[in-house]
Formats: structure tokens, sequence, C-alpha cells
């Protein structure tokens, strides 16, 4: 646990006055404020030990007992043992992601706990909100499935609908930081994060594909089995297709998410290949076809 | 708009410590939407994060209303452009 400079942080003199603590803490508060950098984790830092310097320096004993002990904190538990006794209660925690009480270890130790809030106000407010994230693969969100999280050593047991994006976030009710004073809990936010590990491209709820074509099937036309996403499906080429030529399989697609048995549809891009390695009669026969052509 | 989804004007700023003129305020300048019933005023549940937010921002940062409409109207354009930035991303994902 290491000593912490509360007026560095506040970037203030040690004679600053309460008007001088106040104004700083205002400042850089609206600076790094969560509301006002959301998913911004190093703001959130920031703030917190930006709220934690506030809360010792803007109340006359705290900063009393930080001045007088200092870099000496560990023999704080001396100081005035009945003050010990003082109930300390925060005054909010928000759902932007960060709660008044979560305070450094060095706070802790020689206040410990949150202190009345700057503003002063007694109100209920809902617990802080929870980020997580969530990796999964295309083929796991490909149906809908159930898994069980732990957050904050708790677990939860949530359903993935099929077809969430990646980036998407879901909430989940009541399952963030314990409300303040009576208020809600917050909520957990999940955002998925999905890795593709597949040949298929997708976008929304298409898929892309690329296949091989042999040169004959393409020029004569022929059958072509394929991978769909999740089965095998049997194409119709037609005669001198094109390399580069585009089918849309309706339905064969990604499912829509939350739409039941909906679909997107799958675009299948033909890659003719070209043969190699021709032996002297398939080169014969390739010279007598261009001479027709002639 | 069921029952069960409006909160009082009165209830809400006796829970959050707040003046009824707060709220109104915020009516005034557009940022939420205040339900007349009954010759009593009400919002919606939904909007009650909504209003933590613009709270915080007027009392804990010392934000004027105009400041807190001009900063909340930012924060959703930034919002926005975090969506977009997201789609695009996955759509970008299709052709690497």
């Amino acid at each position: 646990m290491a000593f912490i400079d509360y007026y560095k942080i506040l970037g203030i003199s040690k004679t600053a006055n309460e008007a001088d603590i106040k104004k700083a803490y205002r400042k850089l508060a609206r600076k790094y404020h969560p509301d006002l950098n959301p998913n911004d984790k190093v703001a959130e830092k920031k703030f917190k030990e930006i709220n934690e310097a506030n809360e010792v320096l803007s109340h006359p004993e705290n900063r009393k007992k930080y001045d007088q002990y200092g870099e000496n904190w560990q023999h704080a538990e001396e100081f005035e043992k009945a003050k010990q006794q003082q109930q300390y209660k925060g005054s909010y925690a928000s759902s932007g992601g960060y709660a008044e009480q979560d305070f450094s270890d060095f706070f802790e130790h020689m206040f410990g706990g949150a202190s009345s809030g700057a503003s002063g106000r007694q109100v209920k407010f809902r617990g802080q909100d929870y980020n997580a994230e969530l990796q999964l693969t295309l083929q796991d969100v490909y149906t809908t499935h159930k898994r069980t999280l732990t957050v904050n050593n708790k677990n939860i047991r949530i359903t993935i609908p099929a077809g969430v994006e990646n980036g998407q976030i879901i909430k989940i009710k009541g399952h963030g930081g314990q409300g303040v004073n009576g208020g809600p809990n917050g909520d957990l936010y999940i955002q998925f994060s999905i890795s593709n590990p597949t040949n298929f491209k997708r976008d929304k709820n298409n898929l892309y594909v690329d296949v091989d074509l042999d040169l004959y099937t393409a020029i004569l036309g022929g059958e072509l089995t394929i991978d769909t996403f999740d089965s095998k499906v049997k194409l119709n080429i037609k005669p001198e297709t094109q390399n580069g030529t585009k089918v849309k399989l309706k339905g064969k697609g990604f499912p829509k998410y939350k739409k039941e048995n909906q679909f997107g549809d799958l675009y299948v891009t033909y890659h003719v290949k070209i043969p190699t390695n021709l032996t002297a009669k398939e080169k014969e026969l390739m010279n007598a076809l261009k001479n027709l052509r002639k | 708009m069921k029952e069960q989804d409006l909160i009082s004007v009165q209830l809400l700023c006796r829970r959050y410590n707040v003046p009824n003129s707060f709220i109104i305020k915020l009516q005034e300048y557009q940022l939420i939407e205040v339900i007349v019933r009954q010759d009593d005023f009400f919002i919606n549940v939904k909007q009650i994060k909504k209003i933590e937010k613009l709270m915080r921002l007027h009392y804990d940062l010392d934000i004027n209303l105009e400041g807190v409409d001009a900063i909340y109207n930012l924060l959703q354009q930034v919002e926005d452009l975090q969506e977009e930035i997201k789609f695009l991303k996955n759509k970008l994902n299709r052709y690497e």
C-alpha cells in the first residue's frame, strides 16, 4: 500500500484553502467524470483518484489527519480511536460505471470508508453498473444458448440469443453493484466480442463465402456441393459461369437476432480455378479449342 | 402507457432530494418528458437513469442547465458515433 499525495492529484499546494480545493476538484471532475467519458477506463480511474483526494481534503478533520500523518500513515490507526465510531455514508453511486465508495487501500486504512460526498445530498441512488466482456465465436452465436457467467463472485445464468452482433451490449437488470442508501441495484452490461474462425464473412444477418469452381464445371455447367454454415447444399452451376459470379442462397445466412426461425441470406462467390501442370495431351486439346475460337 | 410505468414528479423529487423546479426545468429544456395525468405530473420510470445523470451533471459538477443541455446532446452524438464505428468495424471485417 503506497502513500498517495492528494494535493498532487488535485494540483494544489498544501496551503490551499477550501475554495481552492473545491475549484480544483470541480475542474478535474468535469474533465474526468464517467458521465462525460463513457467507457473510458483511464478517465474512470482518474476520477476515482480525484474523488478520493476531494473526500480527504474537503473535510477538515480528514485533512487534518492526513496532514498530520501524511507519509507515516501506518501510524494513523492510533489517531483518535474514538472517531472511528463516526458513521460514513456515501452520497451516491453512479450508473456511469463507478462508485464513490471505491476508494484506495490507503484511504480505507486511514479513514475507514467513504465520507459524505461533496454536495452533501443524502439521496438514494442506484448501484454502479458493471461492464463485462464475453468472448464468443461465430459458431457460438449461431444458436440460442445458455451460459453461466461469474461476475463479482456471483454466478449468473444468461440466455444468449442467436444472432447477436460483435460489439453488441445486452443489459442484465439488477446484477450490478448494490444500491446506495436503499437505492436499487445497478445493471450488468455484457458486451459480446465475437471472433470468426470460419470461412464465412458476416454482415449483420447475411453470410458471404468464396468457393472454388473447376474450369470444366464453370464452362459446361454441373453440380457442386458446398458447405453452408450448418449443413451442405447442392448447387446447380449454369454453363459458362464466369469467375466472380455471385449467387444468393435465400435463408441460408445467419439467424436474425430475436426473430425465431428467420435467417439472412448466404452469398456464394465462385472462384474459377485454372488447371495447372497440364499434360501434353491437355495442351494439345486446349490449343485445338483455342483455334476453334479464332 | 401503463400506470405502473409512471412515477410522480413529487415522489421522485422527494426521493432524490431535489426541488420540483429542477424536473420542470429539465422538461423546459426538452431533456425529459413530463406526463400530466389528473392534474398531477409524472415521468416514465425509463427516464430515471437519464434524470440521475442530469442530476449528477448539474449538482455534482456544478454545471448550469444550459451546459447540461449542451453536454447531454454532445454525449448523445458521441454515443451515436461510437455505434456507427462499431457497425463499420463489423462491416470492415468482411473485407479482411
